[in-house]
C-alpha cells in the first residue's frame, strides 16, 4: 500500500495523469471522471495499484442515442472502505469497442459479457466474449435504445389505452406472427442451423490424455433442469474421473428483460419489479432502489421510516440466511428434512411481511422518501417475540446439530476455497467475500440509512471455504438480531413518508448509484434520469450474478459432488442472476 | 384407508360391512388411486418455485394430498408445475421435459407468468404463457400465488382427474401420442409448427405499406392462425 492509497486523492486525480487522459465529468448531475479509451488500461492499473481502488464493483453502460455515444461506467471501491471512484469511457455508437479490464479485475468478466450481449459493446482482449443472457445467434442487442422488442407499444409508460373503443387490443394481435417473436427479412426457419454451442465446449480447459489409466475427459451438463442448481442454471463441467478440470456456467434461462422493461416503466412502476429480482429478499431490493432514486431527488427520509426500513431489511437477512443454510444442507445430501427445519421461522417472518405490506414475498413496501404503510404495535410485538424467542432458539438448534456436525465439517472444510486476494479480484460480495477474511460490508464501509448509529460487528471468516461461509451466515443472523433489538428499543413515532404519496415522482436529471448490503452481497441500482418520468438507464448490480464469476476458480480441482455444495454456498437466486 | 369417495352411492353396502367392503366402478377406483398420489416434477423456474417449496414445507404440507414426492426426473412424475416465467431460452427444455413424461401427464401453470407472461409479458425473452407450447390443465392466478392458492389448484386438478373415464382418455387409445416438436432458438424463438407462416411473413416486400395492409387483410379474413386459449 503506497501513501497515495491512504489519502483521498480524488480532487487532484486529473493532475496525476498526462493532460488529455482524464477529465472530470462535468455534465450536470453527473460525477466521476471520463477517461480516454486508449488510456483506460493504464488508468485502471494506476487506480488499482497506486490509489488502492482494488474492488471493481460494477461495470455497466448507458446508451445516449441523441448524442450517438455509449458511456461505459465503472464503479470501483477500496476494500478498506470509503466512497466510490466512478470512471467512464465514452465511445461512439458505430465504433463500440472498449479495452477489457478482465486482466486487471477478473470480476469484470461476466459484466463485460453482459454488456456485449445486451448493448453490443465489444471488449477488446476479453478471453471469452460470448453472449451470456441471450443465446448465440439471437438477432440484435436488446438494450440499445433503437432496438425494439416484438411486443413494442410505445417508448415509455404509461401506454395509451388498450381499450380505446371498448374492445381490448391484444399484444399478440399487433404482431404479424401473432406471438412474441420477430425475424429478419427473408428468414427461412427450415434452413436455419441452430448454434451448436461449439464455442462453449471448445472453451473448456483440456488436460493431457492420461496414458497410464487410459482415461478420457467427460463433459457433463448439469442443468438447466437439475435439482442442485437452485432454479434454471446450467453448469458445463469437464471431468477427469471425478475431478473437475474446468467448469463453465451458462445462464439466461430466466432472463426476463428486467432492465429493458425498467427503462419503459416510470420510476415508481419499477418498485414492484425489484421485488422479483431476488425473490427471497424483496425488502432489501426495494431498499437499494429507493436509495438510488432518493439520492437523485435529494429526499430526506423521516426517522421512523428509516427504523422500519432497517428492521425489514434485517428480517430479510435473517430469512435469507435460514433459507441459504437449509438449502446448503439439501445440496449436501440431507434431502429436504433439514431445510424443513431451517425454513420454519421463515414462515413467521413472512407473516410479518404480509401484515405490513399485504404480500408474503413480493412486498413492494418501500416508497421514495419512506415506506408505504406504518407498522402497528402488534407487529412490533410480534417481531419482538420472534427476535427474543424463536430465532435465538433456532440458532441454538443450528449450533447443536450443525456447527460441530462431523459430516458437515468433513464435507465443507477446505472445499471451494477462495483466498482474500482472489475474492477481491473476482469482485465477490457478501458472505463469500467476508468468509475469505475481507471485512467489507457496505453497512460499515459506506454507511447508508441509520447504520452508522447502530452497534453491530462485521462477521468474517478465516479460511474462505464453505464451512466459513456457513459460519458467517449464522454469525450475521446473530448480528441482525442485535440490530433489531436496538431498533425495537429506540423506534420513534412520527411520519413514515416524506411529502405526499404520489404516483409520478419528479426526478432531476443526473446519474446515481444506490447500494445496500443485501443478504447475498452488494445490491445496487445504477440510474440515469433525464428529468423525464421514466429512467433513461436502469441497471441492477446483482450480487449473485457477479459472485458466480468465482464459481469456476473455486471448483477447479474439486470433486463433482462438491461443486453442488460450492454452488449452494454461493447462494444464488436465478431471478437476480439472469434478471 | 377410508372408502370415502370411492364407493358409488347407488350400491348399498350393509352398515356392518362398510368398513371392510366398497363397491365401485373401475373408473372410480382407478381415478381415486391416481388422484391421491400425483407426483409433481421437481422443477422450479422462478419466484413461484419458492412458494411451491413453502407449500411443500411443514406449514402447508403437500403430503396431505399424496403430492410430496417430488421427482427430479420427468420419467417418474405425473404433473409438471410450471412455476415461474417461461423464457424463450428455457422453452425448448420445458417442451422436451414434457415429451419425456409418461402418460397420464398433467400441467399446472402456476402464477401469472406461466399463464400469460404476467408482468414480464412485454419482454423480448419471455414466452407469453406456457400454453403456447404445451397443453395446460389448471391455471393458478397470482404473482406469486400463495401456497393456499397452489393447494386449491392441485385440488382442482384432483377434481379433473376424478372426472376422467378409462374409455375416453387419450393414453388408452390406439397408438402412441405425438410428441410436441421442440422449438428452436434462431434469431428469435422458432415454433416449428408455424414454420411455413414464419417463412411467408418474413419474405422481403417491396412496399412496406402494402405489407402492413396485407397483414391487416389476412387478419380480417381469418387467415392468420387463431389465438390459442
Amino acid at each position: 500500500m503506497t501513501e497515495a492509497t491512504l489519502v483521498n486523492p480524488l480532487e487532484t486525480l486529473v493532475e496525476h495523469f498526462p493532460s488529455g487522459w482524464v477529465k472530470k465529468d462535468d455534465r450536470p448531475g453527473y460525477s466521476g471522471f471520463i477517461v480516454e479509451r486508449e488510456h483506460l488500461l493504464d488508468f485502471a492499473r494506476a487506480m488499482r495499484d497506486d490509489f488502492g481502488f482494488d474492488y471493481l464493483s460494477m461495470v455497466t453502460a448507458s446508451d445516449y442515442l441523441a448524442e450517438g455515444i455509449f458511456d461505459v461506467v465503472y464503479y470501483a471501491y477500496k476494500t478498506i472502505g470509503g466512497p466510490a471512484l466512478v470512471f467512464k469511457v465514452q465511445v461512439p455508437r458505430e465504433d463500440a469497442v472498449v479495452p477489457s479490464l478482465v486482466a486487471l479485475y477478473p470480476g469484470a468478466d461476466f459484466q463485460e459479457r453482459e454488456l456485449w450481449d445486451l448493448m453490443g459493446i465489444r471488449f477488446e482482449g476479453h478471453p471469452d466474449l460470448r453472449r451470456i443472457l441471450m443465446w448465440e445467434g439471437f438477432e440484435g442487442h436488446p438494450l440499445r435504445k433503437d432496438w425494439k422488442e416484438p411486443f413494442y407499444e410505445e417508448d415509455v409508460k404509461p401506454f395509451k389505452s388498450r381499450w380505446p373503443e371498448g374492445k381490448p387490443i391484444h399484444a399478440d394481435d399487433r404482431n404479424p406472427f401473432n406471438d412474441n417473436v420477430q425475424y429478419p427479412t427473408g428468414f427461412d426457419p427450415e434452413r436455419w442451423v441452430p448454434e451448436a454451442e461449439t464455442l462453449l465446449y471448445s472453451g473448456l480447459q483440456q488436460t493431457a490424455h492420461n496414458e497410464e489409466f487410459k482415461t478420457d475427459e467427460l463433459i457433463v451438463n448439469m442443468g438447466p433442469q437439475h435439482p442442485s442448481t437452485h432454479g434454471v442454471f446450467r453448469m458445463v463441467v469437464s471431468l477427469q474421473g471425478e475431478k473437475i478440470v474446468d467448469l463453465k456456467p451458462v445462464m439466461g434461462y430466466l432472463h426476463r428483460n428486467h432492465e429493458k422493461i425498467g427503462e419503459r416503466n416510470t420510476f415508481l412502476q419499477n418498485m414492484p419489479f425489484t421485488d422479483r429480482l431476488d425473490y427471497t429478499t424483496s425488502m432489501s431490493n426495494n431498499f437499494a432502489y429507493a436509495l438510488a432514486v432518493e439520492k437523485l431527488m435529494g429526499l430526506q427520509v423521516p426517522e421512523r421510516a428509516e427504523y422500519i426500513r432497517v428492521i425489514m431489511a434485517e428480517l430479510t437477512r435473517i430469512m435469507n440466511h435460514f433459507f441459504a443454510t437449509g438449502f446448503l444442507l439439501n445440496d449436501l445430501g440431507v434431502y429436504f428434512t433439514a431445510s424443513l427445519y431451517a425454513i420454519e421461522e421463515r414462515e413467521l417472518i413472512l407473516d410479518i411481511f404480509e401484515e405490513v405490506s399485504g404480500s408474503r414475498m413480493m412486498c413492494n413496501y418501500f416508497r421514495f422518501g419512506g415506506v408505504v404503510r406504518d407498522v402497528s404495535d402488534e407487529v412490533l410485538k410480534k417481531i419482538h417475540n420472534l427476535i427474543y424467542d424463536r430465532i435465538p432458539r433456532k440458532l441454538d438448534q443450528f449450533d447443536a446439530y450443525l456447527t460441530n456436525n462431523e459430516i458437515l465439517r468433513t464435507r465443507c472444510e477446505g472445499v471451494g476455497v477462495l483466498t482474500a486476494d482472489q475474492a477481491i479480484a473476482l469482485s465477490t460480495a457478501g458472505p463469500i467475500l467476508r468468509a475469505s477474511g475481507v471485512p467489507y460490508d457496505v453497512r460499515r464501509a459506506d454507511p447508508y440509512s441509520i447504520y452508522d448509529r447502530l452497534d453491530f460487528d462485521v462477521v468474517t471468516g478465516i479460511h474462505g471455504d464453505i464451512y466459513d461461509r456457513y459460519l458467517v451466515r449464522v454469525g450475521e443472523i446473530k448480528e441482525s438480531i442485535k440490530i433489531i433489538k436496538q431498533l425495537l428499543r429506540d423506534i420513534p413515532g412520527g411520519p413514515i413518508l416524506a411529502g405526499k404519496p404520489a404516483y409520478q415522482v419528479r426526478v432531476p436529471a443526473g446519474e446515481s448509484y444506490g447500494r445496500v448490503e443485501g443478504p447475498k452481497g452488494e445490491m445496487g441500482f445504477y440510474i440515469v434520469s433525464s428529468g423525464k418520468p421514466n429512467p433513461e438507464r436502469y441497471h441492477v448490480r446483482a450480487p449473485t450474478f457477479i459472485n458466480l464469476t468465482s464459481l469456476a476458480p473455486m471448483s477447479r480441482g474439486e470433486k463433482v459432488a462438491d461443486v453442488v455444495v460450492i454452488l449452494g454456498a454461493i447462494d444464488i437466486v436465478l431471478g437476480e442472476v439472469d434478471r | 384407508m377410508s372408502p370415502e369417495g370411492l364407493s358409488k352411492p347407488e350400491y348399498q353396502v350393509p352398515q356392518e360391512m362398510q368398513n371392510q367392503v366398497a363397491l365401485t366402478t373401475l373408473d372410480r377406483l382407478y381415478n381415486w388411486s391416481r388422484k391421491n398420489s400425483v407426483w409433481p416434477m421437481m422443477f422450479g423456474l422462478a419466484c413461484c418455485a419458492i412458494e411451491m417449496i413453502a407449500a411443500a414445507a411443514s406449514r402447508y404440507d403437500l403430503a396431505r394430498f399424496g403430492m410430496e414426492v417430488m421427482r427430479p426426473s420427468p420419467r417418474q412424475s405425473d404433473v409438471m408445475l410450471v412455476s415461474g416465467t417461461v423464457t424463450k431460452k428455457m422453452i425448448p427444455q420445458i417442451v422436451r421435459l414434457y415429451n419425456q413424461m409418461p402418460e397420464p401427464k398433467y400441467v399446472i401453470a402456476m402464477g401469472a407468468c406461466a399463464t400469460s407472461g404476467g408482468p414480464f409479458k412485454e419482454g423480448y425473452n419471455v414466452v407469453a404463457g406456457v400454453d403456447k407450447f404445451i397443453p395446460v390443465d389448471v391455471y393458478i392466478p397470482g404473482c406469486p400465488p400463495t401456497p393456499q392458492a397452489l393447494l386449491h389448484g392441485l385440488m382442482t386438478l384432483q377434481k379433473k382427474i376424478e372426472g376422467q373415464s378409462l374409455k375416453e382418455v387419450s393414453w388408452y387409445q390406439k397408438g402412441p401420442g405425438e410428441p410436441i416438436p421442440v422449438p428452436v432458438l434462431g434469431p428469435d424463438l422458432i415454433d416449428m409448427r408455424k414454420a411455413a407462416v414464419i417463412r411467408e411473413k418474413s419474405q422481403p416486400v417491396a412496399d412496406p405499406e402494402k405489407a402492413a395492409v396485407a397483414v391487416d387483410e389476412a387478419a380480417q379474413n381469418g387467415e392468420l392462425p387463431a389465438k390459442e386459449g
